[in-house]
């Protein structure tokens, strides 16, 4: 009856839990998903990245960032800042316009969204009329110049976007004064480029694709200059002063043209193929930036030679002698050049360049030499290697902490020492709490070590577990060293690499104890390595030891991966992690649970096949356990054979489908005529084709059964000291959970500390539950005389937690995928559960023990399991009496990625991949929240006409 | 004849044990015999194996009427749960079975050899054009066997007929328990599950929760082929007063309750093996002072629940763990002269 009994009854713990539990989504970490486009405003020193889903994101100095979504969710294809203020407008693939704006809101600034506007031609005009493809905000502030697909450039006023229909510049009025033979030659076509003079706002410069570009008087109406440009345009740039212009062309060049009073139609002042003269690909956006020392730096994007490097993306830096063809991981999106803004400044004097590529943002330090990258302190790439599993570690040690910084510190040498040139706004939130570690598993077998205290997850240090394998890449394969002649002058840079060399390095399972500096990581060739923290560099040979989990069991072929390759002798490893232990499962399956045991030295550890417990003190293997079903033939085989199986079942299907094709023939084609047998055929193909596509997508019922597959897979294993066998002795104990509903309790006997090195630890089997259910077990917990959970090993000796209650019984919690049981210890009776699939329907997929903080009181917080399901939902469900509390819908149900990369905090906060880059941070607690609060601040609007002084003024102001 | 004796409630011990017993008392060491004894609504049921004697323990209400008859002339028709719907007087049936002779009754087997493999319950409380199965996959080898699909069923709704999506049988697989119960059939729509309403659940929650409760799974379907359905008058099940018109959809919450109750502790236990010794039951952790067997009792009683409903006095037995007083009588075969007497034996 108790599910009828529904929550709610209680008015004072329905207070409570509004003082307790709250579902918020606070912050996205990492790279957008599908950047689409790039702003920036030297001005606010803000930058916009634009997303194909419809996203903005601005980022500042570390902690500023903002997040707005158009509810088209259509691409984002163009973001301008307007000139000197907090505003700035996208353009959407659409072709719709929208203005957004910072705004403060009770002492924070906040993104909104203030209008949108889809540009409208004359009834009956073509949509291609209308179709923006260039946007121009005026240093004026109160005007968008907005070129066509059709040549025409229109005029709108901000922030109303009202169509000042009086100020359209047609192709026509621009064509009027253009030689005849070159306009035979060409029309105007699309608007590519729009440029206000650096120094008179009344000049805008008009370039279309075909190559006539146009210096047009805003005043006048009229166009002053005309320069014949001969290739297709790609992009224009207007040098500091003024006086000369460049223009990027499709064929590879670009071209320099002077601007003066005398010659209404000059000639090009230099045309370079700079990596001619093979055909190039485009130059698609050209900077050119004037320095003291006179020689300019000159950056372009694209212009590679087609043939032998034109699927790389590129962007070349020119400085004098110094060329250098940045070679980017992924496609560039965009880019821009930080540079003095400032309009007294004599120079452009650049000192940045920030460049948006498909996967990643990249940052090159132009004041140093060398031109060496800046570490990002947000928008990091997480998927650089694919994540292939994480882990949350809550208020870390300082000590650890410094450490893992210091070692971190020692790989970021090549980094540049620029302080992060993008810093505008400023970060308002309280500082973090306390320092959380995320740890992320990769493909290619590393280990990230993120900062996840607060809004920026910053890279802290990453760990390589390949050195310690024998692998087919070669360490001397680098792609940066190349000949001093090397032409076109390529340098790789950025970190995204998703190609692993080997699949079987992949990390799946981390366990971090934070107050010793053990870490045990294990991957997907049944590899367990245990680390330790160590400062220094060091040489050392890494012991070996082989759990051969299939003991007693014969007759099996492993078909799966073999297992990896260990290096010979002493191996090198840089300051950090660095591993003294590894463990390789036979047979080398996926590891699929791992515990740490830092005070008792063990670390156990499980696959598909069963789970073995090592004592990486004496480093012995004390014992390992079967878990596999003697008929449980798909587990044996391996991942690999799976996919064989299915092909092979394809195959069979196929051929069974010819087979009775062919036997329908013979037997009519005895006694029936020709078309007989035709038209049965027919008839069969077409039942066959019927069948396929109307096969309706059905799911078996049945009840689990001990010979199902994988029932043997080890889901989890936790190590408690219980009372296992009689309730006036506790004692270590190990408990494994698999997914067959089967629960093991080893007792342990670990030799005290004086004796530990001496005498071997023993294992004996003290129990086996099976729940009846048989759904995989997914969470094991042992609650102590107080119904709280066991403390974190060595947590009470570095007096972070009470001592566990010994003197009350202690009580077992197993979650499955479908129930939870409180049992008692350690007679094992069943005392309390909770069905959630019998009446729901949803599964478990990943539960954790979370203790909440009340808001109102700071004496006041309470364990509770957070619990997510395949539904994408998170419920909150009470410990001991397992009461559902809350529920909060949190990830789509189709998400399955977003559900299993799902991990929760000791405190109620969370993380989950909304794209393979990106973790969204979600919270459950009324009192841990991390998220951005930042101000930008707002310059003094006015409607003085002389814009340029006024805002160098400002930014002075404001600078000093 | 009968006897009268009494037995302790809260340990009935073993069928074998009570059988001895009755042969004991009644001085027939020797012959077999057919046990029965009447529940709650006066239906004649047998008393053969642990289960059952278990439950009829438990239904005493204090005394418990056990009808013995010799083996060899016993009247298997005289056992069932529909002996009460045919509004016939049990007892009489029992002490007369020349009431049958007209249509004599082909003896398949003991009831013993049978379990419960499905049934039918809450014909009372459901719309005709419902119904209400229950597959008991304990016990048996046998699959569950069927398949379910997505689908899109008609309903009537304020709004006129609406097209809905629901969820349906799509297979059956030959020999399994599904197909063999002969109640359930391919494209008959899921309603319910376990009392739980399927609509505006996915094919993979319902899934999932019908797996769930694989064990005692209990399935609420409109049928796909309608004319088979139990046509209703006024033989009513003496178990609820609920008339046919008073279960709309409304009314199913706390109709639901009424069986899910007995859904909830009949839910069998897990296992346990301690120190690699022998599996057992993982007992309930008594949570007053009772003692574990009462517990134990409970469980088996109610595995041995044949329908749907359980008598609301078994859920009393744990706390009035005490004596009971039985009484009652044996059929002796030789003495046909008493059962042509129609001698009705009231307590």
């Amino acid at each position: 009856m108790r599910r009828f009994l529904r929550p709610g009854h209680d008015p004072v713990r329905e207070r409570l839990k509004r003082d307790l539990f709250q579902f918020n989504k606070t912050v996205e970490h990492g790279f957008p998903h599908q950047p689409s486009a790039l702003g920036y405003s030297s001005f606010l020193r803000l930058m916009a990245i634009g997303t194909r889903s419809g996203a903005i994101k601005l980022y500042g100095a570390p902690g500023v960032e903002f997040m707005g979504l158009h509810e088209e969710n259509n691409t984002v294809m163009q973001i301008h800042f307007i000139p000197d203020q907090c505003q700035l407008v996208t353009l959407l693939d659409d072709n719709s316009l929208h203005l957004w704006s910072l705004k403060q809101h009770s002492g924070a600034s906040e993104l909104q969204e203030e209008h949108r506007f889809t540009l409208k031609g004359p009834p009956g005009s073509p949509p291609s009329a209308t179709q923006i493809t260039a946007v121009l905000p005026h240093s004026s502030r109160e005007l968008l110049y907005l070129g066509t697909e059709s040549g025409n450039i229109f005029v709108v006023e901000l922030p109303s976007f009202r169509v000042l229909e009086d100020r359209t510049i047609t192709s026509e009025a621009v064509l009027q004064r253009v030689p005849e033979d070159y306009c035979n030659r060409r029309l105007c076509e699309l608007v590519e480029a729009l440029r206000e003079h650096p120094k008179n706002p009344e000049q805008i410069l008009i370039g279309y694709s075909r190559g006539l570009i146009v210096l047009w008087d805003l005043q006048n109406n009229k166009a002053t200059h005309h320069f014949l440009g001969s290739q297709q345009l790609e992009n224009l740039y207007w040098q500091r002063d003024g006086s000369k212009f460049i223009s990027c062309h499709y064929d590879g060049s670009y071209t320099q043209w002077p601007v003066s009073s005398d010659n209404r139609q000059p000639e090009p002042l230099e045309n370079l193929v700079p990596y001619g003269p093979f055909p190039c690909k485009a130059i698609s956006k050209i900077y050119w930036q004037t320095t003291k020392n006179g020689l300019p730096y000159v950056i372009f994007q694209g212009g590679m030679p087609r043939a032998s490097y034109g699927d790389r993306h590129s962007i070349s830096v020119v400085h004098g002698s110094q060329q250098t063809a940045f070679d980017f991981t992924s496609r560039v999106i965009d880019f821009f050049i930080i540079f003095s803004s400032e309009p007294t400044a004599e120079f452009d004097d650049p000192s940045a360049m920030v460049v948006l590529a498909e996967e990643e943002l990249v940052v090159i330090d132009l004041k140093t030499a060398g031109w060496p990258a800046v570490h990002p302190p947000y928008l990091a790439s997480l998927h650089c290697s694919a994540i292939t599993c994480s882990h949350h570690v809550s208020n870390i040690p300082l000590k650890l902490w410094e450490r893992i910084i210091s070692a971190g510190s020692k790989q970021n040498i090549h980094y540049s020492n620029m302080p992060w040139p993008i810093d505008g706004g400023s970060n308002i939130a309280p500082d973090p709490p306390q320092r959380d570690l995320l740890l992320t598993g990769h493909e290619d077998g590393t280990v990230r070590f993120w900062d996840a205290s607060g809004v920026c997850l910053h890279l802290l240090y990453k760990l390589s577990t390949v050195r310690v394998f024998l692998t087919d890449a070669d360490p001397n394969d680098n792609m940066n060293t190349l000949g001093e002649d090397e032409w076109p002058p390529l340098r790789k840079v950025g970190t995204f690499d998703p190609y692993s060399d080997d699949p079987r390095l992949g990390i799946q399972k981390i366990y971090l104890c934070k107050y010793s500096g053990y870490l045990a990581v294990a991957g997907t060739a049944g590899q367990v390595l245990v680390m330790e923290l160590n400062d220094e560099d060091a040489e050392h040979v890494v012991d070996h030891a082989e759990a051969d989990l299939l003991q007693d069991q014969e007759g099996y072929r492993w078909k799966g991966h073999e297992k990896l390759k260990t290096r010979e002798g002493p191996v090198r490893f840089e300051a950090g992690f660095q591993p003294f232990v590894l463990v390789q499962c036979q047979p080398p399956a996926v590891v699929t649970s791992l515990a740490l045991h830092s005070e008792w030295k063990l670390v156990a550890f499980g696959t598909s096949h069963g789970f073995g417990l090592f004592d990486h003190q004496q480093k012995r293997l004390v014992f390992v356990k079967c878990t596999l079903h003697p008929s449980d033939q798909l587990a044996l085989e391996g991942p690999l054979s799976r996919v064989k199986s299915l092909k092979k079942s394809l195959r069979q299907s196929f051929r069974r489908i010819r087979r009775s094709r062919v036997s329908s023939r013979k037997r009519r084609g005895g006694s029936g005529n020709a078309s007989e047998v035709q038209e049965a055929n027919a008839k069969f193909d077409q039942d066959a084709l019927q069948e396929m596509e109307l096969a309706p997508v059905q799911r078996k019922i049945e009840a689990r059964s001990a010979e199902d597959s994988f029932t043997g897979f080890v889901r989890t294993l936790y190590f408690a000291d219980t009372f296992l066998r009689d309730s006036s002795r506790h004692c270590p104990s190990l408990w494994a959970g698999t997914n067959g509903g089967t629960v093991y309790a080893f007792c342990l006997r670990v030799p005290p500390a004086e004796r530990r090195v001496d005498e071997p630890v023993r294992a004996e089997q003290a129990k086996e539950i099976q729940l009846m259910h048989r759904a995989p077990v997914v969470g094991i917990l042992v609650l102590d005389g107080r119904s709280t959970p066991l403390p974190e090993p060595l947590e009470v000796a570095h007096d972070l937690s009470k001592s566990p209650d010994m003197q009350g019984s202690h009580q077992l919690l197993v979650v499955s995928e479908e129930q939870f049981k409180v049992f008692t210890l350690p007679k094992v009776s069943s005392k309390l559960k909770l069905k959630l699939t019998a009446l729901e329907g949803c599964r478990v997929r990943k539960v954790m023990v979370a203790n909440f903080g009340s808001c109102k009181t700071d004496d006041y917080s309470e364990n509770d399991l957070a619990v997510l399901t395949n539904l994408g939902d998170i419920q909150i469900i009470s410990l001991p009496f397992l009461k559902l509390q809350i529920r909060y819908p949190c990830i789509r149900k189709e998400d399955v990625s977003g559900i299993a990369s799902c991990v929760f905090t000791k405190y109620g906060q969370g993380f989950y991949l909304i794209s393979p880059s990106e973790f969204e941070r979600f919270s459950l607690s009324t009192k841990w929240l991390v998220e951005p609060r930042c101000v930008v601040d707002m310059p003094e609007v006015t409607s003085n006409n002389d814009v340029h002084n006024k805002s160098g003024v400002e930014n002075a102001v404001r600078k000093s | 004849e009968f006897r009268r004796f009494s037995l302790e409630r809260s340990k009935p011990g073993k069928f074998e044990e009570f059988y001895g017993l009755l042969q004991h008392v009644h001085k027939i060491p020797n012959v077999d015999v057919l046990v029965g004894y009447t529940d709650v609504h006066g239906d004649l049921l047998p008393i053969n194996n642990d289960d059952n004697y278990h439950k009829a323990v438990s239904t005493a209400n204090p005394l418990l009427r056990i009808f013995i008859q010799r083996k060899e002339d016993a009247d298997y028709s005289a056992f069932g749960t529909d002996t009460m719907t045919r509004k016939k007087n049990v007892l009489s049936n029992v002490l007369r079975p020349d009431n049958h002779k007209k249509k004599p009754h082909i003896v398949i087997s003991m009831p013993q050899d049978f379990r419960p493999v499905s049934s039918i319950i809450d014909v009372d409380i459901l719309p005709e054009t419902h119904r209400r199965v229950r597959l008991y996959k304990y016990g048996t080898d046998k699959p569950l066997g069927f398949y379910i699909r997505d689908g899109s069923s008609v309903r009537v709704t304020p709004h006129g007929l609406e097209k809905v999506p629901g969820i349906f049988i799509s297979r059956l697989v030959p020999g399994g328990l599904a197909q063999s119960t002969g109640l359930l059939a391919v494209n008959d729509e899921v309603l319910e599950v376990n009392g739980i309403e399927v609509s505006g659940k996915s094919l993979d929650q319902v899934t999932d929760m019908m797996i769930a409760n694989s064990r005692n799974l209990i399935i609420t379907v409109r049928p796909a082929n309608q004319r088979n359905n139990i046509v209703r008058n006024s033989r009513t099940s003496g178990s609820s007063g609920q008339s046919t018109e008073s279960s709309l959809p409304s009314s199913t919450p706390n109709i639901l309750a009424n069986f899910l109750q007995g859904e909830e502790e009949s839910d069998e236990e897990d296992i346990i093996i301690e120190d690699s010794g022998e599996p057992q039951q993982i007992p309930k952790a008594a949570p007053t002072s009772e003692s574990l067997e009462s517990l134990t009792q409970i469980e088996l009683l109610h595995e041995s629940t044949q329908n749907g409903f359980l008598p609301s006095s078994e859920m009393n037995l744990n706390h009035s763990a005490g004596s009971i007083s039985m009484e009652y009588e044996v059929q002796d075969p030789d003495h046909k002269s008493l059962e042509e007497d129609g001698t009705i034996i009231t307590l």
